[in-house]
Order: structure tokens, then sequence, then C-alpha cells
């Protein structure tokens, strides 16, 4: 439209570093170019640092997408000096695993882990599992359709207006004595409500997870989208967090945007030190607090089972309640005999079969049953 | 959008950290340039970051600054609008219906309305500080009505109508992140994210708070405290339990005892977990030896 005032020329590299992000998915309202273009004006500017400041504060770039904005800012306002810095990805959602202390000496693996553990004790595992009844697909469905009203809830500290209830609800009986003078003919009353509680779902993605690891996303993404309140993980040799990724309402967009984030597909498996960290990083580890955890993977652990132990312990006590599911308990009888496994057995509550997608739904699907809070 | 004048004498993100350092707060120029953002736009500050950071003693600082009075509502899993905004005093209503007898009685009057953190600040916006701590704790009902304040600044009463602030209340919230906050509340604020500060800033924050603590001691902590920031434990020490682990280890120094030991045995202060303090215990003489080295 031509009657719209001309954008001041000085603004304008500005407003374009505006759709920059826009076009890199950073989600910006108009309101806050507005700020940003006054928080300029408002600071002079006299360097870049100031504009870099302002953009930080009122275009608000969520902390984990940070390093890409901060590259996006340089492509913009410092050109092509910054093209040479390559992406590494590494963002807080990633927790890399190999960096300090302890494991050190142990170098990376990648595709041995398969040697670890007792191998031979999950063959005969899989050379027994019976085929479960319902495919991926059916399973996943049923989840979706039971997922809402089946999986655990709590009682919430907000109180709803009922027929009965250990409150009583003082506002509406003021309300209704005045109706009679003061008199006071019924007693209003209130209870808690309920509310779903948070679920965690820890997948091992690691190279002897790889047959099931396809089937094990799927299934995180029905439970994404069926409740709310959950949250998912990817673990192997690194820790990352794919909730984001995972709320795509759409499942090939969010499995690729997922696949996306995580980096070690496949590889080794070091769960005593993807646990730890996971604890480690405040924000992640309060996701435990309360919640039914669930932990999809084989438990071959390649390094000594007590950093492993020591984080399922540690998990334990955090969480409602720690199911480990696992596919080598596929079959009948399944007594854990791996390290790893016999180390974690007393902390979890459950260790059960993990080998197909259907034992998983109805494992998760029977959370809710087995203890309300 | 309108700038606003109440921030009378700092015109510069540089004049309100000197402010601030004057209020025993050492901000660096991210968030001195964010704070002096939000309040020149009249847009609530939101501060996001690990605990222990500051985040809190920032917002204490902002008000001490604008000689302000600060107003904290603490939230929590079902904070809901009678803990955040108003409640009616039903006690003294329902007496009050009682002895009027025949007269008419205004039951929903000021006298029977007890005043919360939201709405006071709504009606003394020119001398209070509203600190909207740990935003992430409460649920997500409550970051929806939280969002109709902070765009509006007015809240309705149904039985008295709706209060409107004059001047846009200063706001500053906090959050942990333990989970993600709504799209919308982070861009309807200025946006801050804390990071631990450098080691040098963190030194001088612990001889600016502990000025008993000698600057050899308040380095051997703060590099102490890195090295346990680093590890992987449930409760990494904030810039308080530094604050606090200096003193206290100064404390013990003074009453006799020698100087890695001193550390050690304060080391309670430092770290609150007893499964962190386990973990942490076979490396830490050495740890400790490294940092007074």
């Amino acid at each position: 439209m031509s009657t719209e005032p001309e954008l001041p020329r000085a603004a304008r590299i500005f407003v374009s570093f505006v759709a920059l992000l826009r076009a890199n998915g950073f989600a910006v309202a108009p309101e806050q170019t507005t700020a940003f273009l006054t928080a300029i004006e408002l600071l002079g500017p006299r360097d870049l640092r100031d504009i870099r400041h302002a953009a930080l504060a009122t275009l608000a770039p969520p902390p984990e997408r940070r390093a890409s904005f901060d590259r996006l800012f340089d492509l913009h306002f410092r050109g092509s000096e910054a093209l040479e810095r390559a992406d590494d990805g590494e963002d807080d959602e990633t927790v890399r695993l190999q960096e300090e202390g302890r494991g050190d000496e142990e170098p990376l693996f990648s595709d041995d882990a398969n040697e670890s553990g007792l191998s031979a004790t999950r063959t005969e595992a899989l050379v027994e599992r019976r085929f479960a009844q319902l495919s991926t697909t059916d399973a996943l469905r049923r989840l979706s359709r039971e997922a809402p009203r089946r999986l655990p809830r709590r009682r919430g500290h907000r109180r709803m207006r009922a027929r009965r209830g250990p409150f009583a609800d003082l506002r509406r009986t003021l309300r209704d004595s005045v109706r009679s003078d003061g008199e006071i003919l019924r007693l209003g009353h209130m209870k808690r409500r309920h509310r779903p509680r948070k679920l965690l779902l820890l997948i091992d993605v690691s190279g002897s997870m790889k047959s099931r690891t396809e089937d094990n996303m799927k299934l995180a993404h029905a439970l994404m989208q069926a409740a709310p309140n959950v949250e998912v993980f990817t673990f192997g040799t690194r820790l990352t967090r794919v909730t984001r990724a995972l709320r795509l309402k759409r499942r090939e967009q969010a499995l690729s945007a997922a696949a996306h984030l995580v980096s070690d597909w496949d590889g080794g498996t070091r769960i005593g030190d993807a646990l730890q960290a996971f604890l480690a990083v405040p924000r992640f580890g309060g996701y435990a607090r309360g919640a039914a955890v669930v932990v999809v993977s084989d438990g071959l652990e390649r390094g000594a089972p007590d950093a492993l132990r020591d984080a399922v312990a540690r998990l334990s006590r955090r969480a409602w309640r720690v199911s480990w599911l696992t596919p080598l308990a596929a079959g009948p009888g399944f007594r854990p005999q791996t390290e790893a496994l016999i180390a974690i057995e007393r902390f979890v509550d459950d260790l059960v079969d993990g080998g197909s997608s259907a034992s998983i739904v109805a494992h998760v699907l029977a959370l809710g049953r087995r203890r309300v809070a | 959008m309108a700038v606003r004048s109440n921030i009378v004498g700092i015109d510069s993100p540089e004049a309100l950290e000197r402010a601030l350092r004057a209020a025993y707060y050492l901000a660096d120029e991210g968030l001195a340039t964010a704070a002096y953002l939000g309040l020149a736009l009249g847009k609530p500050l939101l501060l996001e970051g690990a605990p222990g950071v500051g985040k809190t003693e920032a917002a204490k600082a902002i008000a001490a600054v604008l000689g302000r009075r600060l107003i904290r509502l603490q939230c929590y899993e079902g904070i809901d609008a009678s803990a955040a905004l108003y409640e009616w005093n039903y006690p003294r209503q329902m007496l009050a219906i009682r002895q009027a007898g025949d007269e008419s009685i205004d039951i929903y009057g000021e006298t029977f309305l007890i005043e919360r953190p939201m709405l006071a600040a709504l009606r003394a916006p020119d001398s209070t500080v509203l600190l909207i701590d740990e935003i992430d704790r409460a649920d997500q009902e409550f970051e929806a009505f939280l969002l109709e304040f902070l765009s509006d600044f007015q809240i309705s009463i149904p039985e008295r109508g709706t209060v409107r602030a004059a001047e846009r209340p200063v706001v500053v919230l906090t959050s942990n992140r333990t989970r993600d906050l709504h799209e919308a509340l982070r861009r309807r604020c200025v946006y801050h994210w804390i990071d631990y500060p450098t080691e040098e800033r963190e030194a001088r924050i612990i001889m600016l708070r502990a000025s008993s603590v000698a600057e050899a001691t308040a380095r051997a902590v703060v590099a102490a405290v890195g090295k346990l920031r680093r590890e992987p434990l449930s409760k990494a020490p904030g810039i308080a339990e530094a604050v606090d682990w200096a003193e206290a280890a100064t404390l013990l120094h003074k009453g006799g005892a020698r100087w890695p030991d001193a550390f050690k045995r304060s080391i309670g202060v430092a770290l609150k977990d007893e499964e962190d303090l386990h973990f942490i215990s076979p490396r830490l003489d050495a740890m400790l030896a490294e940092a007074t080295a």
C-alpha cells in the first residue's frame, strides 16, 4: 500500500534483520520490532555491541537458539567475516558427554556397543520374543486414543467447585447468603483438581537399540501429541532434548526435526554418563521431580555400572516412578543378567519388556493404574 | 512507544550499571542494558538463568536504585488470582452483614478487600517494584492470566470494576527455566539470560558482599566454585553460596584453621546436597589444593 509511511533509511537494516530472523524460524512479533527500534534509538547506539544487546533484550531469542541467533546477527551486521564460523549445532539442549571429568580414559566408541554386556543373553531373548499382537501402527493408535484418560494423574493445588469436597467455598457461600439477608442456607464446597502427572521419556538411540529407535521415536511423538507435560530426551553418547521438535503436529516433520537435533544416532552407549548429565542440568533434572520416568534402553552399559547405578538411584529418589523398558525382557521368566541391569534393578519400580511398540504402549497406559498419589 | 522519564538521572545503561553497583549489585553490560531498556520502555523485565545466578537479587537492586519498595510475588504450582491479586475478607463481610440489620451495607467496599501483590503494585505504581519470582513454577493457567495483566496493566474485580494503573508499574519476572515459558510472555518483556559471572566479576561480587574476605580467599573460592559447577551435581553452588563459603572459610581461618582445611570444613555452605558431597568427596582435596595454589 502506498499510504504507508516510508521506513526511514536508517531503520531498514534493523527491520531487515528481523525479517532474516523470521526467515530462520524465529518468532518475532511486530511489537518486538518496534521495541527493538526504540531500544536502538534509546541506546545511541555507539557500537555494534549496543545493537546486539538491544536485539537480545527485545527480540528475546530462546536461550537454546542463542548460537544460531548470534550467527545470524553477525552475518547481517558484520557481513562476510562472520561467515567463516561454522555451525557446530551446540546449544544448551544438547549435553556433550565426553567433555569434562570422569570417563575420559574411555575412548569414544561407536559401533562396538553390541559387543558389550551379555550379548548371548540378548540373542536368546530375541529368539524367544513372542510377536506382539498389535502392529506398531495399531499400538500408536491405541496410545493416542487412550492416553488422555489413562495416563497417571495427581492431585493439583488448584481448587474447583464441587458438590462435595473438603474445602468451603466462602466466596460463593457469601454471595448466596446476601440473597437471604446474611443467613447461610447452604455451604459451597471445593475440591482439589486432578492434574496429569509429568511424563519423562528417555530414549536410548545407541547402536544396540538401532532396530527399535525409529518406532520408539514415533511412539514418543504420539505420546507428546496425546498428553500435556511430556518431556523427551534421547541419549547415546550425548543427551539431547527433543521435546520441542516432537511438539510439531505432523509426524514426518517432527521426526525429521528431531533427527536434525540428535547427532548420536546408532553410536555407542554411555547410559550412566547420560543420566548423570541429565540430572546435572538443573532445568532438566527438574523435569524428573514427581514425574513418571520411562527409560527405553537395553541397559547395555559399556562402562562400569557405578555411574549408572548412582544416576538411577538419584533419579528414582526424585521421580514418582521409574520404569525401565528393555527389549531384553521380551521373553518370559526374564532375569537381568548384565552387570548394569543387576545394579539398577533395585532402584527401578518396573523392569519390563520394551521390545515392541505394543508392549511399551501397554506399559505406559498401565502406569496410571498402579498408584494414585 | 512512549519512552519513560521516570528513571531520572539514569540516562544510559552505564549509568544504571553504576547505580546498581552502588546498591551492591554488579551487573554485566548485557543485564544493565536490558534493565535500562525495560525501565525506559516501560516493559516488564524477564530474567532467566540457572538457580543462584542472582536473578532475584537483580530485582532487589533495581528497587533499591529506584528508591522503591519491592513487592514480591513468589509463584508456586496452583497459585491463583486470590493469592496474586486480591481476596475478600469473608469473616469480616459475614459479620458486617449480621451487624447491619436493616441498614444497607456495601460488603464489597475497600475495608473488606485484602490486597495481594499484583493489585498493590497496580495501585501504587510510582512507589513499588513488582517482582514475580519463579514464574516457571506457576502453571500455564496462571501464566495466561499474567499475560493479560502485563499487556494492559489492569485488573478487573467483578464486584468493584476495573483497576487500572495510571502509569505502568516496574515489573521484574524471574524464571529458572524448569519449563518453557509461553512465547507470548517472552514477547511482552525485555529479556535477559543471566549466566554465571566471569571469575573476575564473581571475585569482585564476593568482596563487595563480604567485606571481611581477603582478595586471595575470594579468588580461591571462585576457582573452586568454578570447578564444582563443571561437575554433574544436582545443585551447583550459586553466587550466594560462593559468598557464604568465602565468609565461612575466612571465619574458620581466623579461628585458627589452616587454609585448605578451612575451605574443606566449610564446604557445607557451598554444597548442600548430601549426594553431591558424597560424589565430590574423593576428589575434593585435590580440587581445593589446586584452587588455593
